[in-house]
C-alpha cells in the first residue's frame, strides 16, 4: 500500500508539475513561428534519434539574449523587484506593530484577534484588490473625505499609479505578515520585558533589545512570504497600476496573450524563477531550521 | 503579556480597520441605489437583483463551484497519499525530488504554474475546458493539503498503526480504521483550504480555461478592469458574508471542541 500511495501522487507531480516545466525550458530555447504551436522546433520522435539531434541543434538561446538587448525586460525585473522589496518593508512596518499588539492582548481575546486576521485570507483575493479601486479612484471615499475635511481641494491621483500598487500589496498579503510574528511573539515570556525595564530599560530600549531578537523568526518569516509572491505578482499591478506600472508577471502575461511570444514567455518565466530561487531556497532551509530548533 | 500599552491599543485599532474597512465599503455601497459607486444615492438592493438575472454570472459560478468540487476531492486524495509518504517513508528513491516537487508549488508564481500548464495541454493536444482547469487546480492544492495533512501525520503516534497490524489488519485496514479518523479533521480543513483556493484562482484559472470554460474570477476580473460596478460590489458582499458565516461558524466549534476537551481532562483528573 505505501508503494502506491508513493507512486500516484509522485506520477501525478512528474506530469503536471515537472514534465510542464521541463516544455517551458524547452520553448524558451525555441523560436517564434506563425505555426500551430507557435514555436519552432517541435520535437518530431517518429524520426529517431536523428529527429532528437536536428531537434536539440534548433534550440538556442537567442531569447535569453534577447531579453538582455531589450530594456523593457530589464526595467521590469528592476522595478519588480523595487516594489517587492519595498511593500514587503511596508508591510513588515504594518504588520509588526499589529502581531505585537496581538500578543500582548489578553489571553481571551487572542481567538478572536486571530480569527480576525485569517477571515481576510479567506474571502477573495481578486475581491480585496477591487475594493480599493473604489476607495483609491479620482472621485472615490478617500479623496471625498480628504476634500471635505479640506486637507486638499484637488483630488489626488493614486489609482493607476505604483503608490496604489504598494496599497495593494500591503493590503492583501498584511495576514502573511502578521501571523508568523504573531506565533513568534505569543510565546514570549512577559518577564522578559519586566526584567528588562527593572534593569532600567525604557519601553522603546526593551523593545528593540527583547522582543525584536524574539520575533526574528516570524519576521523572516513573514518577508519571504510576501516578498516571494509579490515580485511574480499580475493581478494588483493590472488592476491598480497604471500603463507606467512596470511588474514581470503582468509583462510575462501580455508577451504570451497579446504578442503570442510563447518563447520569449517562456524565457521571461524561467529568468523569473532564477530570481526567485535564492529566497525560496533560503526560505525553506530557515523552515527547516525552525522545525528542528521545536 | 496581558498589559495592552496605549501603542498597542492604537495599532491593534487602525491595523484591523485597516483590513476591514475597504470590505465594509464594498459591503455598504452594494446597497445603493445609483450606478455611480461614489454617490449614495439611497437603500436598495437592485443590484443583486441584477446580479441573479446575470446569466453569464450564474454559469461563470455554476462552473466555478464544480471545479472547486472536484479538483479539491481530487487534491486532498493525492495530497493524503503524498502526506503518509513524506511522513511515514523515510527513505526511497527519488524522495528528494518528491519533496521538492511537493514545496516548489507553493512558492511558484502563479503566472509561471499557469503558462508551464498550458504549454502542456497544448503540448498533449488536450482541449482547454473544465477538466483542465481540474488538473491545474489540483496539481496546486494538493501540495497545500499535503502541508496540512503532514503537519498533523507527524504529531501522532505510530505504534497505533503498528498495533493495528500486530492484530491482523492489512497496511489499507490499518489506514481506514486507524489512521484515518485520526487524521480526519486535518483533511477536512485541507479539502476546505483546496476548495477556496479553488474558488479564488483567477491566473492559473485564465492560462488553462478554454472558451467554453469560464470560471467566476475571470468573469470578475474582465468586468472590474473596465472599472468599479454596483453588481460586482453586490457579488462581493455575497462572497463575504458566506466567508463571514463559514470562519466565526468554524471558530466558535473549534472553540466548544477545546473546551470540552478541557473539561474532560479535568473530569478525568479527579
Amino acid at each position: 500500500m505505501k508503494r502506491v500511495f508513493t507512486a500516484i501522487p509522485y506520477l501525478w507531480l512528474l506530469g503536471l508539475f515537472l514534465v510542464p516545466f521541463l516544455i517551458v525550458l524547452k520553448i524558451s530555447l525555441s523560436d517564434a513561428a506563425i505555426a500551430i504551436p507557435p514555436y519552432m522546433p517541435t520535437l518530431d520522435l517518429s524520426e529517431g534519434w536523428a529527429g532528437l539531434t536536428s531537434f536539440l541543434s534548433e534550440l538556442d538561446m537567442e531569447n535569453f539574449v534577447f531579453l538582455t538587448e531589450d530594456d523593457l525586460y530589464w526595467k521590469a525585473y528592476l522595478s519588480s523587484l523595487k516594489i517587492a522589496v519595498l511593500s514587503t518593508l511596508l508591510t513588515l512596518a504594518v504588520g509588526l506593530p499589529i502581531a505585537y499588539g496581538m500578543a500582548r492582548a489578553p489571553e481571551d481575546w487572542r481567538p478572536t484577534l486571530m480569527m480576525l486576521v485569517i477571515l481576510p485570507f479567506w474571502t477573495s483575493f481578486l475581491i480585496r484588490v477591487y475594493a480599493w479601486m473604489g476607495i483609491l479612484s479620482n472621485e472615490g471615499l478617500l479623496n471625498q473625505l480628504l476634500i471635505s475635511i479640506g486637507l486638499i481641494s484637488d483630488p489626488l491621483v493614486i489609482l493607476n499609479t505604483n503608490t496604489a500598487v504598494y496599497i495593494g500589496i500591503v493590503y492583501t498579503y498584511l495576514p502573511f505578515m502578521i501571523l508568523p510574528i504573531y506565533a513568534s511573539l505569543e510565546r514570549m515570556d512577559p518577564s522578559l520585558l519586566e526584567a528588562a525595564e527593572d534593569l532600567g530599560c525604557s519601553r522603546l530600549t526593551a523593545f528593540w533589545i527583547v522582543t525584536l531578537p524574539l520575533a526574528r523568526p516570524g519576521v523572516i518569516a513573514g518577508c519571504f512570504l510576501v516578498f516571494i509572491p509579490a515580485m511574480g505578482e499580475f493581478v494588483i499591478p493590472s488592476l491598480l497600476g497604471g500603463s507606467s506600472t512596470l511588474m514581470i508577471g503582468k509583462v510575462l502575461w501580455e508577451e504570451f496573450f497579446s504578442n503570442r511570444d510563447w518563447p520569449v514567455a517562456g524565457a521571461v518565466a524561467i529568468i523569473l524563477l532564477l530570481i526567485l530561487i535564492v529566497p525560496i531556497v533560503l526560505f525553506q532551509r530557515q523552515q527547516a531550521k525552525a522545525e528542528a530548533g521545536h | 503579556m496581558t498589559r495592552l500599552t496605549p501603542f498597542n491599543i492604537v495599532s491593534l485599532t487602525l491595523g484591523f480597520a485597516f483590513l476591514y474597512i475597504p470590505m465594509l465599503v464594498l459591503v455598504v455601497y452594494s446597497f445603493n441605489s445609483s450606478k455611480l459607486v461614489t454617490v449614495w444615492a439611497g437603500f436598495s438592493t437592485k443590484w443583486y437583483g441584477e446580479l441573479f438575472r446575470n446569466e453569464a454570472f450564474l454559469e461563470a459560478a455554476w462552473v466555478t463551484v464544480k471545479v472547486g468540487f472536484f479538483s479539491s476531492t481530487l487534491a486532498t486524495i493525492l495530497g493524503t497519499m503524498a502526506a503518509y509518504t513524506l511522513v511515514r517513508r523515510a527513505r526511497f528513491p527519488g524522495r528528494t525530488l518528491f519533496s521538492g516537487m511537493i514545496y516548489a508549488p507553493l512558492v511558484m508564481p502563479e503566472v509561471i504554474t499557469g503558462l508551464s500548464l498550458l504549454l502542456l495541454f497544448i503540448a498533449i493536444g488536450l482541449d482547454r475546458g473544465v477538466l483542465t482547469i481540474v488538473l491545474a487546480h489540483t496539481t496546486f492544492s494538493m501540495c497545500y493539503v499535503s502541508v496540512v495533512v503532514s503537519s498533523r501525520l507527524v504529531t501522532f503516534n505510530q505504534s497505533l498503526e503498528e498495533a493495528a497490524l500486530d492484530l491482523g489488519c492489512t497496511p489499507f485496514e490499518a489506514f481506514r480504521a486507524v489512521t484515518l479518523p485520526i487524521i480526519l479533521p486535518a483533511v477536512a480543513a485541507g479539502w476546505l483550504l483546496a476548495f477556496t483556493l479553488s474558488l479564488d484562482d483567477l491566473v492559473i484559472a485564465s492560462f488553462t480555461a478554454g472558451p467554453s470554460a469560464t470560471t467566476l474570477p475571470i468573469k470578475v476580473f474582465s468586468s472590474v478592469r473596465l472599472g468599479v460596478s454596483p453588481e460586482i460590489n453586490a457579488l462581493s458582499t455575497i462572497i463575504i458574508g458566506l466567508v463571514t458565516i463559514g470562519v466565526v461558524t468554524a471558530s466558535l466549534v473549534s472553540k466548544r471542541a477545546i473546551s470540552r476537551r478541557a473539561a474532560e481532562e479535568r473530569a478525568a483528573e479527579t
